[in-house]
C-alpha cells in the first residue's frame, strides 16, 4: 500500500465532482421529476374531476331524458285526446250537416210536388176548360168562370 | 498477455503497480520504472493512472449526468433522462428514508458516490490485459486502470466523508455537544475515558472501514481477474477453462461492482444522518 498525494489529488478530484454534482446536475434534474410529479398529479386530478363530472352530466342527461320522454308521452296522449275529441266532433257536424242537407233537400222535394201539383192543377183546369167548351159547344168565358176553375183545380 | 515471457509472479505484480510519478531518493523527478522504485518515493509520489482513470470516469459521470440535467424536461423524457432519472430516483428514494435532515448536499453527494464509484468499479470488467497492453505499446509500462483498486483513491473519498462526519458533527450539535457525544456515552459520565476510547475507535473505524471495505473487495475482485488471465498461456485446455472462469468471473463481479458502489453512498448517508442527529438525553 502506497500511500502519496494520489490521495490529496483523488480527495480535490472527490470535491469537484461533488460539489459540480450539487450545483451542476442535482437539481435540475430533481425540479424537473418533482414538476413532472406534480404534473402528473394534477393531471389524474382533473381526470377524477372530469370522471365526476362526467357521471354527474350523464345522470342530468339521464333525468332530461326521462322528463323529455314523459313530456313526448304526455304530449301524445294529449294529442290522442285532442284526436279523438276532433273525430267526434268532425263526426257530429257532419251528422248534423246531413240531417241539415236531408231536410233542406226534403223542403225542396216537398217544393217541387207542390210546384207540380200547381202546374198540373192549372192544366188539368184549362184542360177540363177545354173539355167542357167541347162538350158544351160554346166557348166557356174563362174569366167568368176562373174562380170556379180554380176551385176545381184546388180540389184535384 | 502482456508478454510471453514474464513469468506468472512478474506478471501479477507488474499488473499491481502503479504508473507512479515522483521524486527518485536521488533527488530527480520522473517516473518509476519498478515497483521498488515506486515503492521508494515513499509519500513525495502520485499515482498517474489512478489519477487519469478517476478523473476520465468521474468525467464521464459528469458529463452523462450533465447533458440529461441540461435537457431535463418536466415533460415526456428522453431515452438518456429516463435512465438518469432511474438512478436519481433511486438515490433519491434511498436518501430520503435514511437522511431526515434539511441538507441539499447529502443526496448529490451520495449520487456522485454511487455513479463515480460504480464507474470506476467497472473497468475491473474491461479485461485485465487490454488497456495495459495498449499502454505498453505506446510505451507506458504500468496502467492499473481500475481506480478503485488503489486504496488512496478509496481512502481519499472516505477521509473526505470524514471530514464531512467532523464539519456535520460540529455545525449541528457544536463542539461541546459533539465531545460530549464521544465522552458521555454509552458509560456514565465518570466513566468518560472509556468512553472517549470506545466512541473515538468507532469515529475512526468509519472512514476506515469505508474506504478499506471498497479498497479491499476491488483488489481481490482485480487479482481474481489477473488470477484466471494466467491461464491463457497454458494452453488451449488452461484458455477454455479461463476464459469460462472469467465469464463467471465477471458475471458475479458485476453485482460486486454494483454492491460495493451502492454500499459506499448508503454508508455516506448514513454517517451523515448520525452527524446530524442531536440526542437531547446527554
Amino acid at each position: 500500500m502506497n500511500l502519496n498525494w494520489t490521495m490529496v489529488g483523488q480527495t480535490i478530484t472527490f470535491i469537484v465532482f461533488v460539489w459540480a454534482c450539487w450545483k451542476w446536475i442535482w437539481p435540475l434534474l430533481i425540479n424537473a421529476m418533482r414538476e413532472r410529479q406534480q404534473a402528473i398529479a394534477e393531471g389524474l386530478a382533473s381526470a377524477e374531476r372530469a370522471s365526476k363530472d362526467l357521471e354527474l352530466a350523464q345522470e342530468r342527461a339521464g333525468d332530461q331524458l326521462r322528463a323529455a320522454k314523459e313530456e313526448a308521452a304526455a304530449l301524445i296522449e294529449q294529442a290522442r285526446v285532442r284526436a279523438n275529441q276532433l273525430v267526434e266532433e268532425a263526426k257530429n257536424e257532419a251528422r248534423v250537416e246531413g240531417e241539415r242537407l236531408k231536410d233542406a233537400a226534403l223542403v225542396e222535394i216537398e217544393q217541387e210536388v207542390n210546384r207540380a201539383k200547381e202546374a198540373l192543377r192549372v192544366q188539368v183546369a184549362a184542360l177540363a176548360v177545354a173539355g167542357a167548351e167541347k162538350v158544351l159547344g160554346e166557348s166557356v168565358d174563362a174569366n167568368r168562370h176562373s174562380q170556379l176553375l180554380e176551385r176545381l183545380a184546388a180540389e184535384l | 498477455m502482456a508478454s510471453a515471457a514474464e513469468n506468472p509472479a512478474e506478471y501479477i505484480q507488474h499488473h499491481l503497480t502503479n504508473l507512479t510519478f515522483g521524486q527518485h531518493p536521488d533527488g530527480t523527478w520522473g517516473l518509476a520504472h519498478t515497483a521498488e522504485e515506486a515503492a521508494a518515493m515513499g509519500f513525495n509520489a502520485i499515482h498517474v493512472d489512478s489519477m487519469l482513470w478517476s478523473v476520465v470516469t468521474g468525467l464521464v459521470f459528469f458529463f452523462l449526468f450533465r447533458t440529461a440535467a441540461k435537457k431535463a424536461t418536466a415533460g415526456v423524457p428522453g431515452p438518456l433522462q429516463n435512465f438518469v432519472e432511474l438512478i436519481v430516483d433511486f438515490i433519491d428514494d434511498t436518501t430520503r428514508t435514511i437522511f431526515n435532515y434539511q441538507n441539499s448536499l447529502i443526496a448529490p453527494m451520495a449520487l456522485t458516490i454511487f455513479v463515480w464509484v460504480w464507474l470506476m468499479n467497472f473497468m475491473d470488467l474491461i479485461p485485465v490485459d487490454w488497456i495495459p497492453t495498449l499502454a505498453a505499446m505506446m510505451g507506458v509500462h504500468y496502467m492499473k486502470v481500475v481506480p478503485s483498486t488503489d486504496p488512496n483513491v478509496t481512502m481519499a473519498m472516505a477521509f473526505s466523508v470524514f471530514g464531512l462526519i467532523l464539519f456535520f458533527s460540529i455545525k449541528e450539535k457544536g463542539l461541546g455537544g459533539f465531545l460530549g457525544e464521544l465522552a458521555f456515552h454509552p458509560f456514565p459520565k465518570w466513566l468518560a475515558p472509556v468512553n472517549l476510547i470506545l466512541e473515538g475507535v468507532t469515529l475512526i473505524a468509519k472512514p476506515l472501514s469505508l474506504g478499506l471495505r471498497l479498497f479491499g473487495n476491488m483488489y481481490a475482485g482485480e487479482m481474481i481477474f489477473v488470477l484466471i488471465a494466467l491461464l491463457f498461456t497454458g494452453g488451449v485446455a488452461y484458455g477454455l477453462l479461463g476464459g469460462l472462469l472469467q465469464w463467471g468471473w465477471a458475471m458475479f463481479h458485476v453485482l460486486i461492482i454494483s454492491l460495493q458502489a451502492f454500499i459506499f453512498a448508503v454508508l455516506t448517508v448514513v454517517y451523515m444522518a448520525q452527524a446530524h442527529e442531536v440526542d437531547e438525553e446527554h
